[in-house]
């Protein structure tokens, strides 16, 4: 007897090998739901003809948001019937994603009765991203979610789901409370995060340390990542020990410090902590021997983005330490700040960081009334991007005047 | 003296209503035009006030091309034909 054939082979070959796969889950996922089966035959369809069958965007919504769902229809709707609307819901995942198995299992029962079941935990945005259902599912899927504690996430020309690393939670590096932050914006901010107002949209991202852990500097409008301005705390003893038991102190810590701030004799290690940049290189190297300082609060960067309509942008400091103390209020009004004049003079679809890039970081500062500090430039050391000789005349000038 | 939401969000029904099939219009636009239309008699805070009064009486929809906009609800063109 022939072996039956399979009929999706080009999506067969993706379950192969030790990962996991998306599409054995979706296989998974088509024993009990139709939408499975039709997603399966859709996507292999679209891989032989290398053509995308799906349609974007739309009106699709629940009642009075603007934001967490992302329309979806096929363009063969008579073919795939089951995923002729096939709408994603971004929903807004806990801060430092930390569940209980009885909120996963809620979660996950009310998008088996209203969706497809299939999920992906999580997007890159950081929301739960549920993946499937018609329109008419929408209402009481959001309903039934808002029920037992969750919310919509962010889409579209709005503030997207603010996310953290766990923070304090569980990190001894982490350089203040990345998840009351977190939770705090993400309340302050409801409005825009359900009503896009903006011409594109806004991240918010919180790292407890320069590990940066959730990617900030990388896709956030503005990150807020810990930091410290004392010394590097050191173990002696701990430091001993690392050579004792063979790491390379001079290797493997000293030579790769960016900052050239470290010297080690063999038995002392002594780190110039002026010119340290916080890269946590050592402390990642040395974790046992070296852990930030005791001053902690946070960098504040802004305008970075993935490359979408321009290029990818870093992001550039615009407050180099501040105290991350509730409610944040000085945060809140230079955001604020921002929003009015980015709303105000920024293009559509023009992200924070392109804008400043066009209008120049000097007059982006000055209209936001953020003084320019040394701190802020493109590289550690090197490259000032603020034309610093406007400000010293104006002050020379002012010194001259008070002088006659 | 301060023009009562109601009548901003009227009068940016009718922009939305002028638009539709034309011109896609953001929040922002409308609070824009809301501003140079009516001065001081308006404020961004009253417009947006107003585009939620808009979207919450269900006149108004959010929609999302590449951005999101403001429109009057309509038939979902991307939707596939119900029978």
């Amino acid at each position: 007897m022939a072996e039956k054939t399979s009929e999706t082979p080009l999506l067969d070959e993706l379950e192969k090998g030790p990962w996991p796969s998306f599409v054995k889950e979706i296989k998974m996922a088509a024993e009990t739901n139709p939408m499975g089966s039709d997603l399966l035959n859709l996507l292999e369809r679209s891989y032989r003809e290398k053509i995308c069958h799906w349609k974007h965007g739309g009106i699709v919504g629940v009642l009075g948001y603007g934001g967490g769902v992302i329309g979806r229809y096929n363009d063969l709707p008579e073919e795939y019937p089951h995923i002729a609307h096939f709408h994603t819901m971004r929903i807004n995942q806990p801060a430092g994603w930390y569940y209980s198995t009885k909120a996963l299992r809620t979660v996950c029962d009310i998008w088996e009765r209203h969706g497809s079941g299939i999920t992906n935990m999580h997007g890159s945005t950081g929301d739960i991203i549920l993946l499937g259902c018609h329109t008419d599912a929408l209402e009481p899927t959001f309903q039934e979610l808002a029920k037992n504690g969750f919310d919509i996430g962010g889409s579209g020309s709005d503030v997207r789901t603010p996310s953290c690393c766990l923070g304090q939670s569980r990190c001894e590096w982490s350089c203040y409370d990345t998840m009351a932050a977190c939770y705090d914006f993400t309340m302050t901010y409801q409005d825009e995060i359900h009503r896009p107002a903006f011409p594109y949209k806004w991240k918010f991202k919180f790292s407890g340390c320069p590990n940066d852990c959730v990617a900030a500097i990388a896709r956030a409008d503005i990150s807020f990542i810990g930091t410290w301005r004392d010394d590097i705390r050191m173990d002696k003893d701990a430091v001993l020990e690392y050579a004792d038991r063979g790491l390379d102190i001079q290797k493997d810590v000293v030579e790769l410090c960016p900052a050239k701030c470290i010297a080690w004799d063999g038995k002392e290690l002594c780190i110039d902590n002026r010119a340290c940049v916080h890269c946590m290189h050592c402390i990642n190297v040395m974790p046992k021997a070296l852990r930030p300082g005791t001053d902690t609060g946070a960098c504040i960067l802004i305008g970075s983005k993935a490359p979408i309509i321009e290029g990818a942008f870093l992001s550039s400091v615009i407050i180099p330490f501040f105290k991350m103390e509730p409610p944040y209020q000085e945060l809140k009004d230079l955001v604020e700040e921002m929003w009015d004049l980015w709303c105000e003079e920024g293009k559509n679809r023009e992200r924070i960081g392109e804008f400043i890039q066009r209008v120049g970081m000097g007059n982006f500062l000055e209209a936001v009334g953020v003084e320019p500090v040394a701190e802020m430039v493109a590289h550690p050391r090197e490259n000032p991007y603020i034309f610093y000789e406007e400000y010293f005349e104006e002050e020379d000038e002012e010194e001259e005047e008070a002088d006659e | 003296m301060a023009m009562p939401i109601e009548e901003i969000a009227e009068s940016m029904y009718k922009l939305v209503a002028e638009a539709q099939g034309k011109k896609k219009l953001k929040a922002m636009d409308l609070t824009k035009s809301m501003i140079e239309l009516y001065g001081d008699e308006v404020d961004k805070k009253a417009c947006k006030q107003a585009v939620r009064m808009l979207i919450d009486s269900e006149r108004c929809v959010y929609t999302y091309f590449g951005g999101s906009y403001v429109e009057l609800p309509h038939k979902e063109g991307a939707a596939p034909p119900t029978d």
